[in-house]
């Protein structure tokens, strides 16, 4: 039997909890600075510095966002088409790497115009195809997905090091004899554009925008979005209504991938300008995190984003300014993580008790959280 | 009249005063690490190397260190280390090269802050930048003579390495201790696995476990995954030769050297290059020449033809005899 | 071990070594396997590993407490049914999302272990924990006495506990009211059975044995904790469940699978195994358990697969 939780998108309780729960959770964590012999007024007010205090840190708080907000539109559709998506580390590195491969082959002759969407593309598909993989295992075989997620990552960091200790190495790194692993740099036309230098804000920020939106609207504005979301919310149902469920469930980790992708190719063209081992690292799953936040969905997505990247760009403030071990920021994310999750209940008893009460307005948009169908 | 001159000697005491303020007040040196302090490698030698230079100096009040460890993210690096420079430290360091792009996206924003990067070569001059340092280890040597010393220990003639990635330091020293051991023992068999991870310490042991039923009884490796190598080395009564940092402190029984990199005189170098207003442009290495590289031994006793072999060695390379070649030929 | 180099030594070698690495990955994987045949999907098992590791070796080692290995043991598994308990309330009460909360209590594990560990150790903790334990007169037995009757104390646990399981899950009630909860929590629910409970009851276990699984990596076969050692091995495990069609000896066979693959590979390094004369990358040669694992289920795919039907479904009394 099918559980659904529906939310009202008007309800303003259900966007204060999520910061009850991150007060509750930083309360909590004032206590482990206590721990630590640290003042937590100072700790939180560097942390609110380092995310906010100036313009150039906000840019910074935007710019980390990022690729954590392609990353969530596409969980989102992953979880709202059934499946789960822990794949996101291993599409990234693909997404980047492909790009990397393809942008430092092709050169400088192509002018910007036509070389970066190109390259946007090429993580994309690349991407794409690294989640259409466990997708089609599991229409075809019944590999679960999270198990083919998890070793596809595995198989994506091993990939990605064979190559940049291998054929993408850095020619540089050869004759220099430092043989690092690390890509040749970029061509200049494919760096996205920077938005407000000094500061590292750069174009992908519209990308990331407008991903947001159209999968938006093709989740509740297409037929084919429709679709995805049937087999998510009821399996057999969707079947029963001559719905194709393992094409939409390849489409669901496909689409996802690609997202997770087109992340890395921004990540890569935007900030690193080159392919790095340690390019990344936990975006796959603090991605989910996101999504989670913003109630999966796409526009939810958004702020979820940017409040993360403020998370972290004020936690890692907090720990220059402070000296606390870096540990402790993972800590502290954890509980938020967890409060904010269990904030969540909550919620849900106020909606389903008014859903009771009131008429419900077709016209509502509805947020529903889609947990995986059984076979 | 009186109160202009008033003004003018508070104001010229002021002046006075800041001069002797900017002579007084720690140097500020932050620095950017992509794994802990404690990793017995490549953080920790460093972050050790910084505190020699503080204790030095005369403590805190000369010399302010602050750090980030655990920096594997290259984009968050990227964001600690401006925040860095925008808190006014006066050197930043970022220890790894994977945070060379960063850099050099940084320096040109931050021309009176003096930055420093390893292992790396470039000081930026090609890109009009004056306040890069790099640094870098000719980990190749200390790791020739590691495997001479190996080669010679080696009952069984079989010799394990433990490599994380083949990449980088751990790259150059690997490929080093393969030559050192082939030359001092040409019947030396070589084994060398890789775990493709710097921090999975099982793997290191799985790896360890292996080249011991293979028939090693000398093992080396790098990075911070290497402890459970070290340990399981030791459990089976055989030896370990360490590098980057002091390994015999807590496997006293087993490690017989460890090849060190000596930070301190660079770190020092570049501190007072910067205290004289030079904020860049010098690549270091750290060869057994300049006493950037130093070994370090362990509890356990060294027959004295080994030892003997390890000194011609250093001294071949010291005297520019012998050039250890960075690349293996196959 | 001795040192040789015949097909046999080699294969003795792997054998021995797999059955050992197989350790943390069986324990694990075992106790996901009870939280998910009661329909919770815990994602939080690394987490909850790398306190195990630390906290277990941590209290042995003379940086600690110096205390018996056994205690260190006992102490990973309270702090790993702590941690159990943790998810247990977030997900069975509090009905939160199970996916997501298992991340969250990875990160926090994650965290607070790396935490303590730079705080009360200072340093990498090495600790003589708990060892091998050769069987009397089995052990000496040419080829399997050193393959099997020479492992760790824990080796012989994990191992014993895929027939612990199987009687525990087929044979009990409470086995029985578990797998009813997994399928069918309203069903079971209306015959009287408390949900909440049961699915307490196998995250609190799943949390302990996640944490004994931690401290087999690190009192038991590496004899160190350094910053993050358990390096993904806990998504591995929950990944283990799903191949093994949650059917603990199957589970055993995908921890066997793994493992192999993985000192096969090793072994390949070791040998400079070539193809045709060209060295095989290393980072190849480590992907292959990996992609091994993902053909195997699909060519010994079991058409009857017996997902919990409420696998990752909060329940809650009428609401269907």
């Amino acid at each position: 039997m099918k559980q659904h939780k529906q939310l009202a998108e008007r309800d303003p309780v259900a966007l204060l909890a999520p910061v009850v729960a991150v007060l509750l959770a930083l309360i909590l964590g004032a206590f482990i600075l206590l721990a630590l012999g640290k003042n937590p007024i100072e700790a939180y007010g560097s942390m609110l510095n380092g995310a906010f205090g100036d313009e150039g840190r906000i840019y910074n708080t935007i710019t980390r966002a990022i690729p954590l907000l392609l990353v969530a539109v596409g969980i989102c559709i992953a979880f709202r088409g059934g499946v789960i998506n822990i794949g996101a580390e291993g599409q990234l590195l693909i997404g980047a790497i492909t790009v990397t491969a393809v942008t430092v082959a092709i050169g400088e002759n192509l002018p910007p115009l036509i070389f970066i969407p190109l390259a946007l593309i090429v993580g994309f598909c690349a991407g794409a195809l690294w989640g259409a993989i466990p997708g089609y295992l599991k229409a075809r075989f019944s590999v679960n997905e999270i198990l083919s997620t998890v070793m596809m990552n595995q198989i994506a960091i091993q990939l990605v090091l064979f190559l940049l200790t291998g054929p993408l190495i850095d020619p540089k790194e050869i004759e220099l004899g430092t043989r690092l692993a690390q890509s040749a740099r970029l061509p200049e036309a494919v760096g996205l554009m920077r938005l407000a230098p000094p500061s590292r804000l750069h174009a992908g920020l519209f990308v990331a925008l407008i991903a947001a939106v159209v999968v938006y609207l093709l989740l509740w504005r297409t037929p084919l979005g429709y679709r995805v979301r049937a087999v998510g919310q009821n399996k057999d149902a969707a079947r029963y209504a001559g719905i194709p469920v393992s094409l939409y469930i390849v489409l669901a980790l496909t689409l996802s991938g690609g997202l997770a992708g087109l992340a890395g190719a921004v990540e890569v063209t935007g900030v690193t300008r080159r392919m790095v081992e340690g390019f990344a690292v936990g975006y796959g799953f603090s991605g989910i995190v996101v999504a989670l936040f913003g109630r999966l969905h796409p526009i939810g997505a958004i702020p979820s984003a940017f409040f993360f990247g403020a998370l972290l760009t004020g936690a890692e403030q907090m720990q220059r300014t402070i000296q606390v071990p870096s540990a402790t920021i993972t800590a502290l994310q954890g509980l938020v993580v967890l409060f904010v999750v269990s904030s969540d209940v909550w919620v849900r008893r106020r909606a389903s008790r008014r859903a009771a009460q009131a008429v419900r307005e077709p016209a509502a948009v509805e947020f529903s959280i889609a947990a995986p169908e059984a076979k | 009249m009186k109160k202009s001159l008033l003004l003018l000697l508070v104001l010229s005491l002021l002046a006075f005063g800041s001069f002797a303020n900017a002579q007084d007040g720690p140097f500020r040196v932050a620095i950017v690490m992509p794994s802990s302090i404690t990793d017995i490698s490549w953080s920790q030698s460093i972050y050790e190397g910084l505190l020699e230079v503080q204790a030095a100096m005369g403590g805190e009040s000369a010399l302010e260190i602050a750090y980030t460890e655990g920096m594997f993210d290259v984009a968050a690096a990227a964001d600690t280390l401006r925040g860095y420079a925008e808190d006014g430290y006066d050197l930043v360091i970022a220890h790894g090269t994977q945070y060379g792009t960063s850099l050099f996206d940084l320096a040109p924003d931050f021309p009176e802050t003096s930055f420093a990067w390893g292992t790396a070569t470039d000081v930026g001059t090609d890109a009009g930048l004056t306040n890069i340092f790099a640094y870098e280890a000719s980990a190749e040597q200390g790791g020739y003579v590691n495997g001479v010393m190996a080669g010679l220990m080696t009952e069984s003639n079989v010799i394990g390495v433990v490599g994380p990635v083949a990449a980088g330091d751990a790259l150059l020293y690997v490929n080093g201790f393969v030559q050192g051991a082939k030359a001092s023992n040409p019947d030396a068999e070589v084994l060398v696995a890789y775990t493709g991870s710097f921090s999975d310490t099982q793997a290191g042991t799985d790896v360890a476990n292996t080249h011991i039923a293979a028939g090693a009884v000398v093992l080396t490796g790098s990075s911070q995954m290497v402890v459970g190598a070290i340990e399981a080395i030791q459990s089976a009564g055989g030896y370990w030769f360490g590098t980057q940092s002091d390994q015999s402190v807590e496997w006293p029984g087993a490690v017989v050297v460890s090849q060190v990199y000596n930070w301190a005189p660079t770190l020092s170098d570049m501190i007072q290059k910067v205290q004289a207003g030079e904020l860049g442009g010098t690549a270091y290495n750290l060869t057994l020449e300049n006493g950037g590289q130093t070994f370090v031994f362990g509890k356990v006793a060294i027959p004295a033809d080994v030892l003997a072999a390890a000194g011609q060695a250093s001294a071949d390379i010291l005297s520019g005899e012998l050039v250890v070649a960075r690349e293996l030929s196959e | 071990m001795e040192g040789g180099r015949t097909l046999i030594d080699i294969l003795v070698a792997v054998s021995a070594l797999t059955l050992a690495s197989a350790t943390p990955f069986l324990y694990a994987a075992l106790g996901e396997l009870f939280a998910q045949r009661s329909g919770v999907l815990n994602l939080g098992v690394e987490g909850i590993m790398l306190m195990g590791a630390f906290t277990s070796i941590y209290v042995i080692s003379d940086k600690g407490f110096s205390a018996h290995p056994t205690v260190g043991l006992l102490v990973a598994m309270v702090v790993g049914a702590l941690r159990g308990l943790l998810m247990a309330v977030v997900s069975v009460t509090l009905q939160a999302e199970q996916g997501i909360s298992g991340i969250g209590l990875t990160m926090f594990g994650l965290g607070t272990s790396t935490l303590l560990f730079r705080v009360l150790a200072g340093g990498v903790i090495v600790a003589g924990g708990i060892g091998p334990l050769h069987i009397p007169v089995l052990s000496d037995l040419p080829v399997i006495g050193q393959v099997l009757f020479q492992q760790n104390v824990l080796t012989y646990g994990a191992f014993a506990l895929v027939p612990i399981s199987i009687w525990l899950l087929n044979r009990t009630t409470w086995g029985l009211q578990i797998r009813a909860v997994g399928q069918n929590p309203t069903a079971a629910d209306a015959m009287g059975v408390n949900v909440a409970r049961v699915r307490y009851s196998t995250v609190i276990l799943g949390g302990a044995l996640a944490g004994v699984a931690g401290a087999s990596m690190s009192i038991g076969l590496t004899g160190v904790f350094q910053d993050n050692m358990t390096a993904g091995r806990g998504f591995i495990a929950v990944a283990l469940v799903y191949f093994g069609g949650w059917s603990p000896w199957k589970v055993m066979l995908g921890a066997l699978l793994f493992s192999a693959a993985n000192n096969l590979q090793i072994w390949a390094q070791v040998l400079d195994v070539r193809i045709g004369g060209a060295a095989i990358p290393p980072n190849l040669l480590i992907m292959l358990p990996y992609v091994l694992t993902i053909i195997v289920l699909i060519f010994a795919r079991d058409r009857q697969r017996r997902e919990p039907a409420a696998l990752t479904k909060p329940f809650e009394r009428g609401e269907n």
